[in-house]
């Protein structure tokens, strides 16, 4: 029996959740003796008052989507993916190696190549602790959280000592070639006339990034596999009684999510820097737990959340430039959201319904 | 490689395990009485800098070392309010609770010290000293055992001593008293401790009480004693290695003594040799990094011998009526 109207348990609770992480985030900046207010001015102007702000506002966006997404897919079948920033991280090389190792006649064709190579990188990273959770028991948790210090340490040795150039001091591979450079926002709205910031990062990817959402939607609600996942999620007796095989479930929803975040670094690596640096996911699988918490797993939500954390990225390095207050205030917005909408969700919810009993009664 | 390298390295292993004795220990506590703890990474990093904090504004390290504990307590309590009486998810308020150290730590020590998120260096009595252990000089000239004594055994200061007196502590506490037995039921079965009586709801804070106190010990040590000052973050992964050595210990006290120590060579193997020529093979530094983590795969995955956690690990105790 559910004692909340969905409207409430879709928006309702997440909003309030958001306030309760602004609220504290604003009595922490008036501690360390700024104005919240003033912050938030810098936030908004910086990130979305020019379409260089939109720009890089967007860019971010890209990426938390895509780890929004694989947190979610992960989260449908009760599968707490921690693992999505080494997931990213394998992409990366997985984009990498495609864009080097062949001479690509056309950005679309090295796009589509991409696509892939990320894909499989990133689903073979979440396969391993996917496997050993399906069949040996071992915590998905525990072994993901590993499996980021594992790739970590795998880049850090393919960059140093296999990836990088000769001569070269920086442990990174060599410029994509001028081919596989991916259209921005700017060129694509340039086509059509209407002006964009030429020095953002925003690109072809974001687009992709929407098509994703649209194809998770299907997918979790529109597919069979969709139904066994998320039944699966809901009660893995329920599931199993179903004939619906647990190996099959837990590997498929780790594999797509691993994708998923693995797809990320077409926009990263392929799309901004154009070539494969140390820590190319600088956090953003992460960020993507915050996402799907706060987007309640569905891609609507992921979409309007990533949006959000995209905005706080992009504002946050605003504020570091203009004021004292360093990027840093991000990640403590970024816990007080992960708090507030996943562990304490009772915290809200409790009282939420007694409100809502006691307005029933009245009614009644 | 002569007495004298062997000696260092073990020397610094020892060093170097003792943060993570003291997180590992916390873990094995919260984790025993059914509460996962994936936050023992920033607890210790809060305790790390607010330790290395008031240490270099009051010029003492004692009392650096009570506020690093306070400050992880202080976390240790978030992460019992959401997942004990809130019954939220541990893990997601494990992960809220590394961020939040991880972005207050730096947030803070800008509006403090306005040194790029550092601390200022500590020295004199801001930072905790060697211990020489009595006649640690006079020994140094007897063959083996004078080093072993003198460089080895004597020189550290006074928390590598309690971490390694805390591992039998925790063990006589977690297996021989009435509060260990009760600890260790709220792990495996709340419902019958709370048939016999006994509030699982205060256990389990006391138990995540304990998990406060001691990684507030391990990250004052590595902010006072391992290093001389905080620095953004510190803690480097510690936290979970220490959560692989709970595991690769599975979840029992004197092998977190072995696997801590095992881990700590490790990281002093990397940090002396670059890559290392076992058998004509080179393995590159990197690789000695990962091998904490690799190992925890290997463990949980039970290739060698299975690690099986508290039953009731992970659910929050709703009381029946």
């Amino acid at each position: 029996m559910d004692v909340l109207p969905k409207w409430a348990e879709v928006v309702l609770i997440p909003l309030i959740s958001l306030a309760l992480s602004f609220l504290i985030s604003a009595i922490v900046i008036i501690a360390i003796g700024e104005n919240p207010l003033s912050a938030l001015q810098i936030m908004v102007d910086g990130a979305l008052g020019s379409t260089y702000g939109w720009g890089y506002t967007l860019y971010y966006t890209t990426n938390f989507i895509f780890t929004g997404l694989a947190v979610s897919v992960a989260f449908h079948a009760k599968m707490f993916n921690i693992g999505g920033e080494g997931q990213a991280l394998l992409g990366g090389l997985g984009v990498a190696v495609i864009c080097l190792a062949f001479e690509w006649p056309h950005w679309s064709l090295a796009l589509i190549a991409a696509s892939f190579g990320a894909m499989i990188f990133g689903a073979f990273w979440a396969l391993i602790p996917a496997y050993l959770q399906a069949t040996r028991g071992s915590h998905i948790v525990i072994t993901t959280i590993m499996f980021n210090f594992i790739a970590a340490s795998v880049l850090n040795y393919l960059l140093v000592n296999v990836l990088r150039p000769e001569g070269s001091m920086d442990p990174a591979t060599r410029k994509f070639s001028e081919a596989a450079h991916l259209p921005t926002l700017h060129e694509m709205f340039s086509i059509i006339g209407i002006p964009f910031s030429k020095a953002a990062p925003v690109n072809i990817s974001f687009l992709i990034a929407i098509v994703a959402c649209i194809l998770v939607w299907l997918l979790i609600w529109h597919t069979r596999l969709g139904y066994e996942i998320r039944t699966f999620g809901h009660s893995e007796e329920a599931a199993q009684y179903a004939g619906i095989s647990t190996t099959k479930i837990i590997l498929t929803s780790m594999i797509i999510s691993g994708g998923l975040a693995g797809l990320m670094a077409i926009n990263n690596v392929m799309g901004e820097a154009e070539r494969l640096v140390m820590n190319a996911a600088e956090g953003a699988g992460f960020i993507g737990i915050a996402v799907a918490l706060m987007g309640r797993s569905h891609p609507v939500g992921v979409f309007l959340a990533a949006l959000l954390f995209g905005f706080l990225y992009q504002g946050g390095a605003e504020l570091a430039l203009w004021t004292s207050i360093p990027r840093d205030l991000i990640i403590v917005i970024q816990a007080l959201v992960i708090l507030f909408t996943g562990a304490l969700d009772n915290l809200v919810r409790i009282p939420l319904e007694k409100i809502f009993v006691s307005f029933q009664k009245k009614v009644d | 490689m002569d007495l004298l390298t062997i000696i260092q390295i073990l020397d610094s292993s020892i060093r170097l395990a003792t943060p993570l004795i003291f997180a590992a220990l916390a873990g094995l506590f919260s984790e025993r009485a059914g509460i996962f703890d994936i936050g023992l990474e920033g607890k210790m990093l809060v305790s790390a800098f607010l330790a290395a904090a008031v240490a270099s504004t009051s010029g003492s390290v004692w009392v650096g070392l009570l506020a690093g504990v306070f400050a992880s307590l202080l976390f240790s309590g978030i992460h019992g309010v959401a997942s004990i009486t809130f019954r939220g998810n541990q893990l997601i308020s494990g992960v809220a609770i590394n961020f939040l150290a991880a972005g207050m730590t730096v947030l803070v020590a800008q509006s403090w010290f306005a040194q790029g998120g550092r601390t200022p260096s500590l020295s004199g009595a801001s930072r905790f000293d060697p211990i020489i252990l009595p006649f640690a000089n006079e020994l140094t000239r007897i063959p083996l055992i004078g080093p072993i004594y003198s460089e080895l055994i004597s020189g550290h200061t006074i928390l590598v001593y309690i971490a390694i007196l805390a591992v039998p502590s925790a063990w006589w506490l977690l297996f021989k008293t009435t509060f260990g037995l009760r600890l260790r039921a709220v792990g495996e079965n709340p419902e019958a401790l709370d048939t016999a009586g006994v509030s699982v709801i205060k256990t389990r804070y006391v138990a995540i009480l304990i998990c406060g106190i001691l990684c507030g010990l391990s990250g004052a040590y590595l902010s006072t004693g391992l290093s001389a000052g905080f620095v953004k973050d510190m803690s480097a992964g510690r936290g979970y290695i220490a959560l692989a050595a709970l595991i690769f210990a599975k979840w029992r006290p004197w092998y977190i003594l072995t696997a801590c120590i095992l881990f700590g060579l490790l990281e002093a193997i990397s940090n002396r040799y670059q890559n290392i020529e076992i058998l004509e093979i080179t393995l590159p530094v990197q690789f000695m990094q990962t091998l904490p983590y690799l190992l925890t795969v290997i463990i949980l995955a039970g290739f060698i011998g299975k690690a099986v956690p508290p039953k009731a690990g992970g659910q929050p105790y709703t009381k029946e009526r």
